[in-house]
């Protein structure tokens, strides 16, 4: 699904040149559920920015779902993320005074759908998250949870390669956190969703199957996560 | 992505903040009004002096006192008087026999006129029986001075229909006697209403025998070194391609007549009803391109007040942006996005200030001073400018918006 190849990312701030991401080769298959952690600075924004394709590599090559990403231009990568990569953000990122439903519909806008049948494939979407009796609530009438099912709803409309969750529970209780994970666990196990979580929450991170660790730019570790815990059941701490 | 999603996203958007929305269109719409308006009424006005210049014939040649404005006025230093007198009627009337028709003397001077207890300031005109046929009055009741009148210095009047209007009600004044300065005059027809021509009534105005009104009404104002003077001289010519010839024989004799040399100016005028037409047409027309222009400056005004707003907008919303960045929107897609919001802030203030230009000018076609003329190209300029500034104010806003960088503006805070 994804083959990362010594991708770098150098930013120039004033005089200096900042190497946010220095080297990082991986490779992630199709129905993985795999996190992505380090602490703030690790570069692991910059290269979910990169997986998203919200932004190119300065160097390096990047080949998600067999299309070779790394020399598009920005109309071709904004396509190209429209239709295959689905994010989820912390701050959950609703349009205002939208619908549940309308903001489900905006990738399908954008894909060229027409109205019949992005309608229906948003409510499918939306019941998919289990906020089918919802469709015609503004943001501002719907809980932090529901607001983060909706968006979940909105990553998952156009039917992506993956999810691309960027700290999903940041913004939540503990409590809705935790039903949160427990929708991304489902729609791995259950539909073979591929889904990366980007978050510097090590309880979080080890809901997946896999463990990718960044620091300095650099990927210090790849482990796989033999035994991911199942939201939903009690917190052990260690 | 369809027009009618983006115009649903830009309404959307200005509903939002109805009260910016408004106060952003405002500027739009008093700009577009006032185009609207000032078009219609400088129209209104180029057409109630071109109807009324006509309603006079066209074959008329007036010939008036003052020197020809060739060059800047005023720029000769000082202006010396210069005067028409009875004479030069007499010497037209003796010289000119071929092509003209008739040839009317008149002196004007405003008098107040007494009818029992009304009492106005009026217009009051010495005249010849051929004034009526010139000026093309109807008679509406009685008859209008004769040759009689004036040969006999008769103390007969004419009254306009204004006039007749304010004096006597909806009395018939033929027979009764009104009084000018004191000086009785037996009132002997009413004329036709000729309609009012936008600044000046035609109606409001009494006629006297010129005659009479040298010897019992004008006085010493009506002379100079003794000799008669006269305000104008209209010349009635047979046919249209006779004026030359005839303008040129009046110039001619008046120039004699007044011992100019040929290299002096003319102290006087000799004017056709195309050019007094041509003239004022050319002035109402600066007038009118001058006060579009200034209300055009207002509409520019309107549009940077848009792009400002546009621009706070842009920055407010830069997470939103951010987001349909994510989900898949191309840079094309937020240019046309943000573009389609100003057009419609602007358009929408557009159609708003044509209503209100059309109302204005309706207003003053009530008032009564003059009627405007709503031309549809007028409100066409209108509406394409105003879609205009909203393309050329939105382009930067939307090419700001356009132009972010999705990773930074889904971290904007």
């Amino acid at each position: 699904m994804i083959q990362a190849d010594n991708l770098t990312k150098v930013y120039q701030m004033g005089e200096s040149e900042v190497r946010a991401l220095d080297g990082a080769s991986f490779t992630i298959d199709k129905g993985e559920m795999i996190a992505i952690m380090g602490p703030s600075g690790s570069g692991k924004s910059t290269l979910m920015s990169i997986i998203g394709c919200l932004d190119a590599p300065t160097s390096g090559s990047y080949i998600l779902d067999g299309v070779a990403v790394e020399n598009m231009d920005e109309t071709k990568l904004a396509e190209t993320r429209g239709l295959k990569i689905g994010f989820v953000f912390q701050q959950f990122n609703l349009l205002a005074r939208t619908s549940a439903l309308e903001n489900v519909m905006l990738p399908l806008t954008y894909a060229g759908y027409s109205g019949k049948e992005r309608h229906d494939r948003a409510m499918k979407a939306l019941d998919r998250v289990g906020l089918s009796q919802r469709t015609h609530h503004a943001p501002s009438e719907l809980s932090g949870g529901q607001q983060q099912r909706v968006a979940i709803a909105r990553a998952l409309v156009n039917e992506p390669a993956i999810i691309l969750a960027d700290e999903p529970t940041g913004a939540l209780d503990s409590k809705t956190g935790v039903e949160i994970m427990e929708l991304f666990q489902s729609l791995h196990k259950d539909h073979g969703q591929t889904v990366i979580l980007v978050t510097h929450d090590a309880y979080v991170a080890r809901h997946t199957n896999r463990i990718i660790k960044l620091s300095d730019g650099h990927i210090v570790s790849d482990e796989v996560n033999h035994n991911p815990i199942k939201a939903g059941t009690p917190r052990v701490e260690e | 992505m369809l027009f009618s999603e983006n115009f649903k996203i830009a309404i959307r958007a200005l509903r939002a903040n109805k009260m910016r929305s408004v106060l952003t269109m405002l500027g739009i719409v008093i700009g577009v009004a006032t185009v609207v308006a000032l078009l219609s009424i400088g129209k209104g006005a180029t057409a109630s002096i071109t109807s009324s210049i006509q309603s006079n014939g066209s074959n008329l040649l007036t010939v008036s006192p003052g020197k020809q404005q060739s060059g800047p006025a005023g720029a000769g230093g000082v202006q010396q008087a210069s005067y028409l007198y009875y004479s030069d009627y007499q010497l037209l009337q003796r010289s000119l026999t071929n092509n003209v028709a008739a040839i009317v003397p008149s002196y004007q001077s405003s008098y107040l006129v007494n009818y029992g207890d009304e009492s106005f300031t009026v217009s009051v005109k010495g005249v010849t029986e051929d004034y009526q046929e010139t000026n093309s009055y109807d008679v509406a009741l009685g008859r209008f001075i004769s040759d009689g009148d004036n040969k006999s210095e008769s103390l007969v009047a004419v009254l306009g229909s204004q006039t007749a209007e304010d004096l006597f009600g909806g009395l018939n004044p033929v027979g009764k006697t009104i009084s000018v300065k004191g000086v009785k005059f037996e009132v002997v027809g009413v004329l036709a209403s000729k309609g009012s021509s936008g600044f000046i009534s035609a109606d409001d105005a009494v006629f006297i025998p010129l005659d009479a009104g040298y010897s019992k009404l004008f006085g010493s104002t009506a002379t100079y070194n003794d000799k008669k003077i006269v305000n104008s001289i209209s010349v009635s010519v047979v046919t249209t391609e006779a004026m030359d010839t005839v303008s040129a024989q009046i110039e001619f004799l008046i120039r004699r007549a007044h011992k100019l040399t040929s290299s002096d100016e003319l102290d006087f005028n000799v004017l056709s009803q195309s050019d007094l037409l041509s003239t004022l047409t050319t002035v109402t027309q600066t007038l009118t391109v001058f006060l579009g222009a200034i209300a055009g400056i207002s509409l520019l005004v309107g549009g940077i007040g848009i792009m400002n707003i546009m621009l706070v907008s842009v920055t407010e919303r830069t997470k939103e942006i951010g987001l349909r960045k994510a989900v898949g929107a191309t840079k094309n897609q937020i240019l046309t996005q943000f573009l389609i919001e100003t057009m419609t802030l602007s358009v929408l203030g557009g159609i708003i200030g044509i209503l209100f230009g059309i109302g204005m000018a309706a207003l003053v076609t009530l008032s009564g001073a003059l009627t405007a003329v709503i031309t549809a190209d007028s409100i066409l300029l209108a509406f394409t400018f105003s879609l205009a500034i909203g393309v050329f104010f939105g382009l930067y806003p939307a090419y700001r918006a356009a132009n972010l960088h999705p990773m930074v503006a889904l971290r904007y805070e």
